[in-house]
């Protein structure tokens, strides 16, 4: 059982995490205090074309490491220490953030391939150091602890965003560590998730033939990089992409009544059957363009959606929709298997 | 006692209830081995055994009209030894008094540990729900062939789709040819894949005629033979399969004698009445995997480009094997373990030639996603798959399906006796002698053989269930889902799971 909360603004209006901080804390109950975490879209808008790494770091030594190796592979606009307030968690590693430019040598064809396999080799290489963010505009900060000392901990407070998503864990399967807690990232992808994920085995082995790494411990991570092979290496749509995620059933696909479309479903099922997903699972997934949910065929975890004109908030629990938002246009509950995507209306 | 009965003893025998037994004499024309004798006493015959052929098939205890014959264990005995056992004694009798190579059939029957049987399945507890497949969906259905490695690749969908062979259920008849068993079983095995969207293999003795109908549901073999191997057969099928070897007996042919090619066998396979059906050892035009290409690429040229399947026993290098049969363009590999069945092989090779399924398949499958070929070839997994605990075992080690022979045979009224190459088959399957086949009602098979499989069906669902896993396809490959007890380190991380507990 986890605890997952989300909005966006459709214009990109900005606002600091207080609302997230409050559909968080309702739902204290579906975690453990064995970690939560949030994810913030459009903070950096003097950095916005810099990939904003965060790095977590169980030593200083460990922090220098990381400091060396990404001054050797990047153009490092700007380090900063995060400000933390310490005094609500005692026990924690350190962070660094890190706006960074890569530099590319002529055969590194893709900056996005390029940041990924850094990002690889950080968190499998140096002992102790672990990336928790790296995409644009954007970061996430997560932590061993319950939703309000996590918000607290990074002051969530004083940064500005678009785009927030929360999350509050109840870990069962893997132990709560500061890695292991949600929103995962690549990129600007930032995934939350409640359930487990039955199917690991063969997508984690699905996603070692393909060049990723699972480091992590836990089942979501897998999510980022299925999203991450599907849209951004093999170009599908995020609606192609979902259907690879949560395909419709063989015999729904059989039921089609237009012959291309259900041979272009049953190419995908076919294709991409090691990337789909199985056991109850509820997601939310930021990207740079928007947020979206997905939950598993039989809907075995909640997702809650709720929009006005100018936003759209998601929640595992519908009480923790009101606590963002008292007069919305639509309340509704996506039926299993459903997706809900949202884009953002303006340019960033 | 002459000398050379040395060695002939039968270890079974059939016993008598002279109480219920009213001499009907059934069960002497059922014994095709003539192991029974009806010998008059008083006013009424009664039956005898003889004691030299029973090779416990049941055929007899089973059509007793009266139940009146069990079979029962004939020990014979030896002085107790841990290495000679009786089993040694009587084959060194029995070679010594002919001179030949020691035939048998059925499957291996080492001791050697079965590996399926130290796998364990996971199952959910509280975190993740479990599924009823009574009441949810529960979908097994499977496509075999080369797939594109992303969408982006897949210029026509629709013709991709069309390329794969569809499954409903992961599961396929293995090659049997028409000579080594009769039509009466095809036909019920043909019926069968057509009616629940299987597959099965014609093996090397071409496809009858009167089968034709059901071409589109079977893998038609090309074998070293290349028996039946017309224009048209190259035409029909809904794949291709070329045998390279086979799990009973790897790197070793083939012989039909003479005197079963029969009239139908004769015309479907393409040879003389009563010529012997040969098959060589190697295909004499692949002794490289260049060769193989070749075949590989002469076969989809001339089908129009049907998935063309390559069957290797497993063998000690399989997975660098199986690399280059992916890489020389085969759609599938289909890998037959040392537990292969066979109609007839020798004694010596079906128990100490290849290596088990289990780790055949593991090491093809991690090495073909190594090398990021996994989605080039489905995989085949056979030899020695006794339930259908063994087929979701097979499939969580990554196979695409499984290929079945002997559970066939057994679900047709075998027991195992292993003397397929008699030519007596007691149960008319692995028989054309006329009057004996006729045994084997297609109907009555195709009932037993659908039973069968639907069985195996419904507890595949109930293992994908109680892993809250609603599609097979994210069980293929998913060694998460298995656990194992008493295996060593090595196969351990050969197998690519982890130990029970961990």
């Amino acid at each position: 059982m986890c605890g997952i909360a989300g909005l966006i603004s459709h214009q990109r209006e900005k606002e600091n995490g207080s609302r997230i901080k409050k559909a968080m804390v309702l739902q204290n109950d579906r975690g453990n205090g064995l970690g939560a975490g949030y994810a913030a879209y459009g903070i950096f808008p003097v950095y916005k074309d810099h990939h904003a790494f965060h790095v977590m770091a169980d030593s200083s030594f460990a922090l220098k490491e990381v400091s060396q190796f990404l001054n050797e592979h990047f153009w490092v606009a700007h380090t900063e220490e995060m400000t933390i307030w310490d005094k609500v968690i005692t026990d924690h590693p350190l962070f660094m953030r890190y706006f960074l430019q890569p530099k590319l040598r002529e055969d590194d064809v893709n900056p996005d391939d390029f940041v990924i396999d850094k990002v690889m080799h950080i968190n499998t290489s140096i002992n102790g150091a672990f990336v928790c963010s790296s995409g644009k505009n954007m970061g996430v900060f997560k932590g061993v602890g319950t939703p309000k000392d996590i918000y607290e901990f990074f002051r969530l407070d004083e940064y500005q965003g678009y785009c927030w998503v929360g999350h509050n864990r109840f870990p069962t399967n893997t132990p709560g560590w500061w890695g292991g807690a949600h929103p995962f990232n690549l990129l600007g992808c930032s995934i939350v998730h409640n359930g487990e994920i039955s199917s690991y085995g063969i997508n984690q082995r699905y996603l070692e033939s393909n060049g990723y790494i699972c480091t992590l411990q836990t089942d979501t991570e897998v999510v980022a990089y299925l999203l991450d092979i599907l849209i951004r290496r093999h170009g599908l749509s995020i609606m192609d992409a979902i259907t690879v995620l949560a395909p419709p059933y063989w015999a729904s696909t059989k039921r089609y009544s237009d012959r291309k479309e259900q041979d272009r479903i049953t190419a995908m099922k076919v294709i991409y059957e090691a990337a789909m997903l199985n056991g109850p699972f509820a997601i939310l997934a930021g990207f740079d363009n928007g947020l979206f949910s997905i939950t598993d065929n039989t809907k075995l975890r909640p997702m809650t959606v709720g929009t006005t004109t100018d936003y759209s908030y998601f929640a595992s629990e519908v009480s923790a929709l009101y606590e963002m938002e008292q007069d919305f246009t639509q309340v509704v509950t996506p039926r299993a298997g459903q997706p809900v995507i949202i884009q953002y209306q303006n340019e960033a | 006692m002459s000398t050379s009965r040395l060695g002939l003893q039968s270890t079974f025998r059939p016993s008598f209830n002279l109480e219920l037994c009213d001499g009907c004499g059934e069960c002497a024309i059922e014994c095709t081995f003539n192991e029974i004798k009806m010998v008059p006493q008083g006013d009424k015959k009664i039956p005898v055994a003889n004691r030299l052929a029973c090779g416990a098939c049941h055929r007899c205890e089973v059509m007793c009209p009266r139940g009146a014959i069990r079979i029962v264990e004939d020990p014979f005995v030896t002085r107790p030894h841990g290495i000679w056992t009786p089993q040694h004694i009587n084959r060194a009798h029995l070679q010594a008094s002919t001179g030949s190579v020691a035939l048998t059939g059925f499957g291996a029957e080492t001791n050697l540990p079965v590996l399926w049987d130290k796998l364990l399945f996971n199952a959910c507890q509280v975190t993740n729900p479990s599924i009823d497949p009574q009441r949810e969906p529960m979908e097994t259905n499977t496509y075999l062939g080369r797939k594109a490695a992303s969408f982006r690749e897949v210029r026509d969908p629709s013709e991709m789709v069309k390329s794969l062979i569809p499954l409903d259920i992961p599961i396929m008849f293995a090659p049997m040819s028409y000579g080594s068993i009769n039509l009466n079983l095809q036909k019920a095995m043909a019926r069968v894949a057509k009616k629940l969207g299987l597959i099965w293999y014609t093996g090397e003795g071409g496809l009858h005629k009167d089968l034709y109908p059901y071409a589109d549901w079977a893998i038609l073999q090309v074998a070293s033979g290349r028996f039946g191997v017309s224009p048209e057969y190259l035409k029909i099928g809904r794949g291709y399969q070329i045998k390279i070897g086979q799990g009973a007996k790897p790197g070793i042919g083939g012989h039909l004698p003479g005197e079963k090619v029969l009239e139908g066998i004769s015309e479907t396979r393409m040879i003389p009445l009563y010529s012997d059906a040969i098959s060589p050892a190697p295909q004499h035009d692949i002794y490289s995997i260049e060769d193989l290409r070749l075949l590989i690429y002469a076969i989809k040229e001339t089908s129009g480009y049907k998935p063309v399947c390559v069957k290797i026993a497993a063998v000690h290098n399989v997975a660098a094997i199986a690399s280059g049969i992916v890489s020389a363009g085969a759609d599938m590999v289909y890998l037959d373990g040392f537990r292969g069945g066979t109609g007839a092989a020798p004694n010596i090779v079906r128990d100490n030639v290849g290596i088990p399924i289990e780790l055949a398949l593991a090491v093809v499958d991690q090495r073909l996603r190594e090398e990021g070929i996994r989605n080039q070839a489905s995989i085949v997994a056979a030899g020695g798959i006794r339930n259908s605990a063994d087929v979701m075992k097979a499939i969580a080690l990554g196979a695409d399906a499984v290929a079945i022979g002997t559970p066939v045979l057994v679900a047709c009224g075998c027991h195992g006796c292993q003397r397929c190459s008699s030519g007596k088959c007691p149960w008319g399957l692995t028989t054309n002698d006329p009057m004996i086949s006729q045994r084997l009602d297609v109907e009555w098979a195709e009932e037993r053989i659908t039973n069968l499989i639907n069985g195996w069906h419904h507890e595949m669902q109930e293992i994908m269930g109680l892993n809250g896993i609603y599609d097979i396809g994210s069980f293929r490959g998913n060694r998460l889902m298995l656990r194992g007890v008493d295996l060593n380190d090595k196969e351990l991380s050969i197998l690519g799971i982890k130990y029970a507990g961990e």
